[in-house]
């Protein structure tokens, strides 16, 4: 087992929800509802689900842009939870973010140059001639050409717009970096060329992904292991090949099942699930999923199920695999 | 679009690489009307300067034998009731008017941009106060507040600014807010905070650039009505104290009275008016430009 990184335990961020004159609280928004994960060096863990199911609130809270409402986040056994500013400043440097829109993720009144350099210049690390010379040598490692240091953002495509928002992320030398969907914006080719970059760096540099994203084939590429998202709860977190082989959440195998295939004869399997996510304003009490799952039993409406080992660090939050370790549900692929 | 994006791209580079004047008359030539509008401006500011040496006579002297004359070739602008002469007056005048209407634009201008971002920026509580106190500024009229403030200052030329510029605040402050309160959830601004950048420094840095378009905007659309409100206020005779001559006041004064009889006591301090408040918002316009990167090609 590598070290690990990044430990995240029973994660809470509900949000409330205030209405009328006097803004009093009327209901809460379970935006994440105890989530727990760990991250080792230099594996890429996926994170997956539909929108709006909380993915993207677990990488800010991660990274303390907003504050988690409960739970522990420890970055290198350091428990960064309820750090304040000034004492979360040097694990900054730890950990960096990449964005989904490349358009909006950059000053359009900034050079590229600047953007890349500022991390340095913020944290002191080089200043004048050394500081060009460091942002030049990571505009090379992230494909782009050092001339172009001098060009605004709006100058670059998108997909060289996502390269120098990596440039950013990379000029602290982080160990973990969070990607919240950082190809879902692009073109497919050039989403392939992104992804690429970003396991090339790894092999360099040995970092760690938090990469979250609502395709699966992009995770599948990416990750080591993937964690699938449902309502603010995580329902299945296994190692890639194993969860692809072998889902055991019915949440899981419908998500893999919706995957469009790339041959018009195969043949369609019918939806596994339907209707839409429930509102996290009221989610469904038990188990979020029994709305929609095909195999709920009355159990499900009362007990929530928790996330427990079924074997080769697979685990399910799932009634059905409670306690047996051995899934009963026949695997759909 | 393509080809010619590239060109400008590359006579950018040209001009980035020689710098000083070359650059300013290349700037000049991509914005002819914003070379015309700072044309003006410098015109006015020369003349303001330079008054005593370009005005033709004493613009306070009296000479009643004189008054009311057409405009001829020793009063190129004609004479008012007491016989002074236009042209020297307008001269003089661009003193009193151009400080009044630049010095309270840049004063109101400067602590609306502070209240604005400071509001929009840290937003809670003391964004509710300052808009609590905005919405009290506002609902007063500009000229009454203005009104008030110099009746409780005294009428002179610092106390008009300070009178002038107070009313400009929430003004400012409400364009600069709401810019702001777009701006920071904006991804660019949350990787800053990830960056560890401090909140001072992601305000000035990367927010405020990026509200600078409208301020300018609002700005040069303000000089005008600035240098109007010392108009009625010296024409109330709370602006700047008799006889000393300002734009506003010479129309103000002569506007109802002598229209009919004696035009040019309006014609030529409204044209200087309003070509005043053209040329700043033609140089103000091709600023908004050249400062956007996105519009520089």
């Amino acid at each position: 087992m590598t070290e690990i990184l990044l430990e995240v335990t029973d994660l809470k961020k509900h949000y409330p929800v205030r209405a009328g004159v006097l803004r009093r609280q009327v209901g809460t928004v379970h935006s994440v509802d105890g989530v727990s994960f760990s991250l080792g060096a230099g594996e890429t863990l996926g994170l997956v689900g539909e929108s709006g199911c909380g993915k993207s609130t677990v990488a800010r809270s991660v990274l303390r842009l907003v504050e988690p409402t409960s739970g522990r986040i420890r970055l290198d056994g350091e428990d960064i939870t309820h750090l304040s500013k000034a004492a979360l400043r040097p694990h900054r440097r730890s950990m960096q973010i990449v964005f989904q829109d490349p358009f909006a993720s950059l000053n359009p009144r900034m050079t590229a140059g600047d953007i890349v350099g500022e991390p340095l210049a913020v944290h002191g690390l080089a200043s004048g001639k050394a500081l060009e010379a460091r942002v030049a040598k990571l505009f090379e490692q992230v494909g782009l050409r050092p001339d172009q240091m001098r060009n605004f953002p709006h100058q670059f495509s998108g997909g060289q717009r996502q390269r120098i928002c990596i440039a950013r992320a990379l000029a602290l030398g982080p160990r973990l970096i969070v990607c919240d969907e950082p190809v879902s914006a692009l073109d497919v080719s050039i989403q392939a060329q992104v992804i690429n970059l970003l396991i090339d760096l790894q092999r360099q540099h040995g970092f760690s992904y938090l990469f979250i994203a609502h395709d699966l084939a992009v995770v599948a590429h990416i990750s080591h292991r993937v964690a699938v998202m449902y309502l603010g709860r995580i329902v299945e977190i296994a190692g890639k090949d194993e969860l692809f082989r072998n889902p055991r959440h019915p949440y899981t195998q419908a998500l893999l099942a919706s995957v469009p295939v790339a041959n018009p004869l195969a043949k369609k399997l019918a939806p596994l699930v339907d209707g839409d996510v429930p509102s996290p304003v009221n989610p469904p009490s038990g188990c979020a999923f029994h709305t929609r799952c095909r195999f709920a039993m009355d159990r499900c409406k009362t007990e929530r199920p928790a996330l427990l080992e079924a074997g080769d660090g697979h685990q399910v939050a799932c009634l059905l695999n409670d306690g047996t370790g051995r899934s009963q549900l026949a695997p759909t692929t | 679009m393509a080809a010619i994006d590239f060109d400008v791209e590359l006579r950018r580079a040209g001009a980035h690489a020689t710098g000083g004047w070359r650059r300013v008359l290349f700037l000049a030539q991509r914005h002819v009307l914003g070379a015309a509008g700072l044309v003006i401006m410098a015109v006015f500011v020369f003349t303001a300067i330079f008054a005593d040496f370009i005005a033709r006579y004493d613009p306070l002297s009296i000479d009643s034998a004189r008054a009311l004359a057409r405009p001829s070739m020793a009063h190129w602008m004609g004479t008012d009731s007491f016989g002074r002469d236009v042209f020297s007056r307008i001269i003089h005048g661009a003193r009193i008017s151009l400080a009044v209407g630049i010095g309270s634009t840049a004063l109101g201008g400067t602590i609306g941009v502070i209240v604005g971002l400071t509001s929009g920026y840290l937003s809670g509580w003391v964004d509710l106060v300052f808009q609590r106190v905005s919405d009290i500024l506002q609902a007063l009229p500009l000229l009454v507040l203005a009104l008030v403030m110099t009746a409780a200052l005294g009428p002179s030329l610092p106390n008009v600014i300070i009178a002038i510029a107070i009313p400009l605040i929430p003004t400012v402050a409400r364009v600069i807010r709401a810019n702001t309160l777009a701006l920071r959830e904006l991804p660019f601004i949350e990787a800053a905070k990830s960056i560890g950048m401090s909140e001072v420094r992601i305000a000035l840095r990367h927010v405020l650039p990026n509200t600078l378009a409208p301020l300018i905007v609002l700005a040069t659309a303000q000089l005008g009505s600035t240098i109007l409100t010392e108009a009625s206020l010296s024409f109330l005779g709370l602006g700047i104290p008799e006889p000393y001559p300002s734009w506003g006041r010479m129309l103000s004064e002569s506007a109802a009275e002598y229209v009919r009889t004696a035009p040019w006591l309006v014609i030529f301090p409204g044209i200087a008016i309003s070509l005043a408040v053209f040329g700043a918002n033609l140089f103000g316009d091709a600023l908004r430009d050249i400062l956007d990167p996105r519009q520089r090609g």
